[in-house]
């Protein structure tokens, strides 16, 4: 692919809870992420989106702004949706469908408090709603507990395991001004075991924060890329999967969709998971992480939980991750992947203070939606 | 609305291939494993072994109250399902743990295919309340 395309603005806002519309809060950090670029609405021709309306999504966003694109997008496939957003931007930027995207998110669920805990749409229609829902599991977590239990069975990973990715969160949070749990303290183990069982064997501090947030990310073509004035990351590589919708259809592995789209975005940009500096692992729940380091070829199967427990993804560790605190501890409007990327961008700019990783040349971002279902790998660099 | 073949009579229908014998849960209009489109409908034996579970600890719909157990059953013919553990000692489900289908009533509604822990020596119950 070369490197067609290029990040060149980005901007996140909101995350707390603000009482804000989600439209509000998306606007905030569309113009945030266009003047980071310098670049004028009236100039975007390409615009992605997802999670504010279930329909016209791209269309309303573009009204809002005052923009009219001649590429758009809306795909929702829950949290690496903007992931797969992202690679699809670059890829319609390389086949000349647009010049400039932009990718934006916005959503106040904290402050509407409309996550349920079975959220679910309820379609009479799907599969899912007839074979799944009338056991009534706790939705999205109570199918992460049942791959966490399995994992537990399979590898012997512990519940001490599980609650030392969620005090890693909090040691990067401690570095990060902007992040929600900043200024509450590192989080032990002890902490997390004694939050409250919601899903066995997930208790509440192994779930990511519900809060409100917005994010935005401004691509163009690379040639474009270099009269602008922020150090633009070129987007290296992309590439999805999707290996089931319910659980009970998962594959033997459970971790193979999260295979399959890092091998292809890996794969165009030439590189090996050893030769990536910055990682952003989508953290809906402590095990997300465990498993995608798994499927992702960070480590053997099996062996996440003693990496996690040795302190490897924390500050100073030998494979730090999710270096703004993540959705466990940094934030988590309800569709997080935007964010993921976003922090990469500022660890590759060099931006992220006293929480920036170095080297920082090259940086995956993954992100997993539904029920460990869809994922989406997006790799970035900067030009060495 | 989608309505699991069976389950208003208390059995519970899996798919079986006639070209291939692979089973599949729920029906699909060919057989996963190898396209054939000659698919029938058999009934389960009801025996399977937990794949894995989770015990619920909120209660979030009004017919069941928590703690409640979520679980993955593989049937013995090979398919995977989202059920529940309905046992009076529910404690003791533990993944690979052999199960038993059994039929959970509900008050105007279908009745629910669930399963109970397999224990020596117990007599099976043909369904629960």
């Amino acid at each position: 692919m070369g490197v067609a395309a290029a990040i060149v603005g980005v901007a996140e806002c909101g995350l707390g809870v603000t009482g804000r519309s989600s439209l509000d809060l998306l606007s905030e950090a569309a113009l945030a992420a266009l003047a980071d670029a310098g670049i004028s609405p009236r100039h975007i021709d390409g615009l992605a989106t997802s999670g504010w309306l279930p329909k016209f999504g791209a269309t309303s966003v573009a009204e809002h702004l005052g923009i009219r694109p001649r590429w758009f997008a809306s795909s929702m496939e829950g949290g690496g949706t903007f992931e797969q957003l992202v690679g699809d931007a670059a890829a319609a930027i390389d086949a000349g469908y647009a010049e400039t995207v932009l990718v934006c998110y916005g959503s106040n669920q904290r402050s509407a408090a409309a996550r349920s805990l079975s959220s679910a749409i309820e379609e009479p229609s799907a599969p899912f709603t007839a074979y799944d829902l009338p056991f009534a599991p706790l939705l999205p977590i109570s199918m992460y507990a049942l791959a966490a239990q399995r994992h537990m069975y399979e590898h012997g990973t512990t519940p001490e395991q599980l609650a030392a990715v969620a005090v890693a969160a909090s040691q990067w949070a401690r570095l990060n001004p902007a992040a929600y749990r900043h200024g509450r303290g590192e989080t032990t183990i002890e902490d997390v075991l004694a939050s409250p069982m919601v899903s066995s064997p997930l208790h509440r501090a192994d779930c990511c924060l519900i809060t409100d947030g917005a994010a935005a990310v401004v691509i163009t073509s690379a040639e474009r890329a270099r009269d602008l004035r922020q150090r633009s990351v070129g987007i290296l590589g992309g590439g999805s999967a999707s290996t089931h919708r319910s659980l009970a259809q998962a594959p033997t592995d459970i971790t193979a969709g999260a295979a399959i789209s890092s091998a292809a975005a890996l794969r165009q940009a030439r590189l090996r998971p050893s030769e990536i500096d910055i990682l952003e692992i989508y953290d809906s729940f402590t095990i997300t992480v465990l498993l995608s380091l798994e499927g992702l070829g960070f480590c053997a199967p099996g062996e996440s939980g003693p990496m996690a427990a040795e302190g490897a993804l924390g500050p100073g560790g030998r494979r730090p991750i999710n270096t703004n605190g993540g959705g466990l501890a940094h934030g988590h409007p309800g569709m997080y992947g935007l964010f993921l990327i976003v922090e990469a961008v500022r660890q590759l700019r060099s931006e992220a203070g006293a929480r920036q990783v170095s080297p920082a040349r090259t940086a995956l971002c993954h992100g997993t939606g539904g029920y460990l279902n869809t994922h989406a790998t997006v790799v970035l660099g900067t030009a060495s | 609305m989608l309505i699991p073949p069976g389950w208003d009579h208390r059995q519970l229908l899996i798919q079986r291939c006639a070209s291939c014998g692979h089973h599949q849960y729920y029906p699909r209009p060919i057989c996963l494993a190898c396209d054939s489109s000659d698919l029938a409908l058999v009934e389960a034996t009801g025996f399977g072994r937990i794949y894995s579970f989770t015990v619920v600890h909120r209660s979030v719909n009004p017919r069941f109250e928590a703690p409640y157990t979520v679980a993955l059953v593989d049937l013995e013919e090979g398919p995977r399902l989202l059920t529940q553990v309905v046992d009076d000692q529910p404690g003791l489900a533990r993944c690979d743990a052999p199960v038993r289908l059994a039929w959970l009533e509900r008050e105007a509604d279908l009745p629910l295919p669930v399963f109970t822990l397999i224990r020596e020596g117990v007599p099976p119950e043909s369904a629960v309340e």
